[in-house]
């Protein structure tokens, strides 16, 4: 076992965004993939097993532009390669841009690891006629260049083939990339004060790295020479900062070989993806194509097609059962049922199974068709390239909030279920607008929180027209303003994403590329968010079904909630909502339910009130509800449950994609004390304009509404790149 | 001195000097925009921010406020 251990061979798949790094990775693994995070952040991370070796591992690196040590995915990509020292770096390069996607590969030569290069998407150089001599490329680079299509499957066996055979023979190239002679001789100087530490093969990467004043490099070492005087004389020498007259070298060097490599034919002609984006990005007809190809994924993914498979799954296959063809095929909790019913089992047992377990699996399961279906619509639009120019064209709408242009997608979505749009944030790069945006995403008020919105509405105003537009609007405020003000807090202060994005040519995806991100989204969320949903089912399950009956503890019946641990929990906690002016223990208990799913809210008022089911709308108890609660009171209740943490399946999805317990709790926290603060000021503010009553609940309000008002206008500076630093170390 | 944020549609030119400092600039300069490198103007998106540009035979969106670190002739 440790000799074949010993044998394994690493290799490192490494590449720009966008130039089909995916395609090869799928094409050199097939289905033997294992995708998961790399540790404590949220940059996705796969691995897979290259066909035919079982001994090899392609390790997939984040799509990057650099090793510069700004953005999360670089410094991942930049640890793991100095980190763990994979056995060879297999360095795909977009034949059809390759100026740029040589930078990338400059630097990878310098880290002293074994590089081969695969120049992708022969087959569009082709049919546009430009010319790519890899035979000279080779020559120049002095490292082994093979031209391959990855869409087509060209050329994906032989670099495979020598990617491994350079891997096992260790043998790295002999590089021919020389900077400035001004700059090489500094770097001479500083490779000869690093060469205790640092092993020679190692040496050039780190010296340049010094020179360009790269902190998280220095921080890895254990003695950091003084190189204040040479960097000094080599700025005022060159008349720039270090970090610039190394970028400027390597691209003058990539100007310089390609010209002999590289002939582009089309000059001037536009490509047919040049004419799709004339219509697509067009300033007049931009926007209306926008709404409409998001009318299109929200109709098919939410109201309908996504309807008609959540309804299938929560109703059908996780209820009273479906229709196959005119066969009725009976629902799992039914089958489950007659199962346990006919070998005779507990009552408490076939509860805990039956509404616990089954139900708590049927929440997880029930949204993944219909997150597929979205699921497959995001990887097309990524794929294609639109998602890039979805950020371009909302950019300028959004960034003012902390958001990214494409947030929009995500709280759309939101609008039907806030599980899709949360995963949806993961199209968004920028980790900081990530998170932002998954903070902020179940403010929208989902399908689910329709119903309490009706129940209020019908109760406690007459069925008024305004209350539901106002809870959007409530909602889409709670996002500008939590946009405004978390964008300044020290967590996301300076982690500046600047907006320098590629705009990738237009592309159709291949079938198999789309359903696979699509089932890897899923699958994720079925695993990641699946656990925390089903604990907090069950446990929600048995703090209903038991309690204390004339001072006896035993399992409940149905409408026995009034009896249950969770009205003992509820009346504990319901003096925390007076000053929000739901006081009664009835309130609070509706509001924990409401955390398994939202809609919850209406049933549990229902049977607290004594009706066994309730229209939807809860229309049978709006006479009780009214004698109970105020209109103030019913509002602050509604503008609560609104914003509060969202629904167990929401919780798991955000625990997914923050990949952080600090962040999660921290996010799940924001939302809570968010709602509370703002019902606070709702119910107190509008007590002291209606009634006029002023206590020691309004002046808090009073000291919010200040407090809120002053971190909305707070002056802001983007990039404090102090701040940055000392939040990139926290994360 | 003119930057690249002076630049209408469609006129192309060439970068004398990256001003500013930090990540951005990096970024900026990663993406290709060096000093001597041709940009050409494409085009503004739709709400009047960020630009278009072709730099290095690839299309790249810009924002305003960045691209005035970018000097231009």
């Amino acid at each position: 076992m440790k000799g074949a251990r010993a044998m394994s061979i690493k290799i490192a798949l490494a590449g720009n965004p966008n130039c089909g790094k995916t395609t090869l990775f799928n094409a050199l693994t097939g289905s033997n993939q294992f995708v998961g995070n790399w540790p404590g952040v949220t940059v996705e991370k796969k691995e897979g097993k290259l066909k035919g070796h079982k001994d090899v591992t392609i390790v997939d690196l984040p799509g990057i532009y650099s090793l510069s040590p700004y953005t999360l995915e670089e410094v991942v990509a930049r640890n793991y390669l100095l980190e763990e020292k994979p056995d060879a770096i297999l360095n795909i390069v977009d034949g059809t841009n390759i100026e740029r996607n040589l930078y990338l590969s400059t630097q990878l030569m310098e880290l002293g690891i074994p590089v081969i290069m695969a120049v992708n998407m022969l087959d569009v150089l082709e049919k546009t006629g430009d010319e790519l001599h890899i035979k000279q490329l080779s020559q120049k680079l002095g490292c082994e260049v093979i031209g391959i299509s990855a869409l087509k499957g060209l050329g994906i066996k032989e670099v495979a083939e020598k990617a491994v055979g350079l891997a096992k023979s260790k043998k790295i190239g002999s590089f021919k990339h020389e900077f400035d002679l001004r700059v090489e001789n500094v770097l001479k100087a500083i490779e000869k004060k690093i060469e205790g530490e640092i092993p020679l093969k190692e040496r050039r990467f780190f010296a340049i790295k010094l020179l360009e004043r790269d902190e998280k490099i220095a921080a890895q070492m254990k003695k950091v020479p003084d190189l204040s005087e040479e960097i000094k004389k080599l700025e005022e020498d060159m008349e720039d900062d270090t970090e610039s007259i190394i970028t400027n070298e390597r691209y003058s060097y990539i100007s310089s070989i390609i010209g002999s490599c590289y002939k582009k034919k089309g000059q001037g002609k536009l490509t047919v993806s040049d004419k799709l984006d004339k219509v697509l990005t067009n300033r007049y007809l931009a926007l209306p194509i926008f709404a409409l190809i998001m009318f299109l994924v929200y109709y098919v993914s939410v109201t309908t097609v996504g309807t008609w498979a959540t309804d299938w799954a929560n109703e059908g296959v996780f209820g009273e059962g479906w229709s196959l063809f005119g066969l009725t095929v009976p629902g799992i909790p039914v089958l489950v049922e007659a199962g346990l019913s006919a070998i005779g089992c507990a009552a408490w047992l076939q509860g805990l199974i039956l509404d616990g377990i089954v139900g708590g699996v049927g929440a997880v399961l029930g949204f993944v068709p219909q997150m597929l279906i979205l699921f497959l619509f995001l990887a097309f639009l990524e794929a294609c390239g639109y998602m890039a120019r979805v950020a371009f064209i909302m950019d300028r709408l959004f960034r003012k909030f902390g958001l990214s242009g494409k947030s929009f997608i995500p709280m759309l979505i939101g609008s039907g279920c806030g599980v899709p749009g949360i995963m949806a944030s993961r199209t968004i790069e920028s980790d900081r607008d990530r998170k932002m945006t998954i903070m902020t995403t179940t403010f929208v008020p989902c399908g689910a929180k329709l119903p309490i919105i009706a129940l209020i509405a019908g109760a406690l105003f007459d069925g008024a027209w305004w209350v539901a537009p106002s809870a959007y609007f409530v909602g889409i405020m709670a996002i500008i303003c939590s946009g405004i003000i978390l964008k300044k807090t020290q967590m996301f202060a300076g982690d500046p994403a600047p907006f320098v994005m590629e705009l990738p040519s237009y592309h159709m995806p291949t079938v198999e590329n789309l359903l696979r991100s699509m089932w890897e989204r899923g699958w994720s969320f079925i695993k990641k968010a699946g656990t925390i949903i089903l604990v907090s089912s069950i446990v929600i399950w048995f703090m209903s079904y038991f309690g204390f009956v004339d001072g006896q503890f035993r399992m409940l019946e149905d409408m026995e909630l009034g009896n249950s641990v969770l009205a003992l929990l509820g009346s504990s906690i319901s003096w925390l909502f007076i000053p929000l002016g739901w006081g009664d223990w009835q309130s609070a208990v509706a509001a924990i339910t409401g955390l398994v799913a939202k809609e919850n809210v209406v049933g549990t008022f229902g049977i607290l009130y004594g009706f066994a089911e309730v229209a939807e709308d809860g229309s049978e108890i709006w006479g009780t509800l009214a004698s109970s609660m105020s209109g103030l009171a019913g509002y602050s209740f509604l503008v609560f449950n609104l914003l509060c943490a969202p629904c167990f399946a929401a919780i798991g999805a955000i625990k997914r994609e923050m990949n952080n317990t600090k962040w999660f709790w921290f996010a799940i926290g924001y939302q809570t004390v968010f709602a509370y603060l703002v019902s606070l000021c709702v119910y107190q503010w509008g007590m002291l304009l209606t009634q006029g009553t002023f206590t020691i609940g309004t002046l808090a309000a009073l000291l919010i509404t200040f407090l809120f008002i002053y971190l909305l206008v707070k002056p802001y500076k983007e990039g404090s790149y102090l701040e940055r630093k000392k939040t990139m170390e926290l994360k | 001195m003119k930057t690249l944020r002076q630049i209408a549609c469609g006129e192309e030119v060439t970068v004398k000097k990256i001003t500013g400092e930090g990540p951005v600039k990096r970024r900026i300069m990663d993406m290709g925009i060096t000093k001597g490198v041709n940009i050409f103007v494409r085009k503004v998106a739709p709400l009047g921010d960020p630009v278009e540009i072709t730099v290095r035979g690839y299309e790249l969106s810009i924002r305003k406020a960045d691209a005035e670190m970018i000097e231009v002739e």
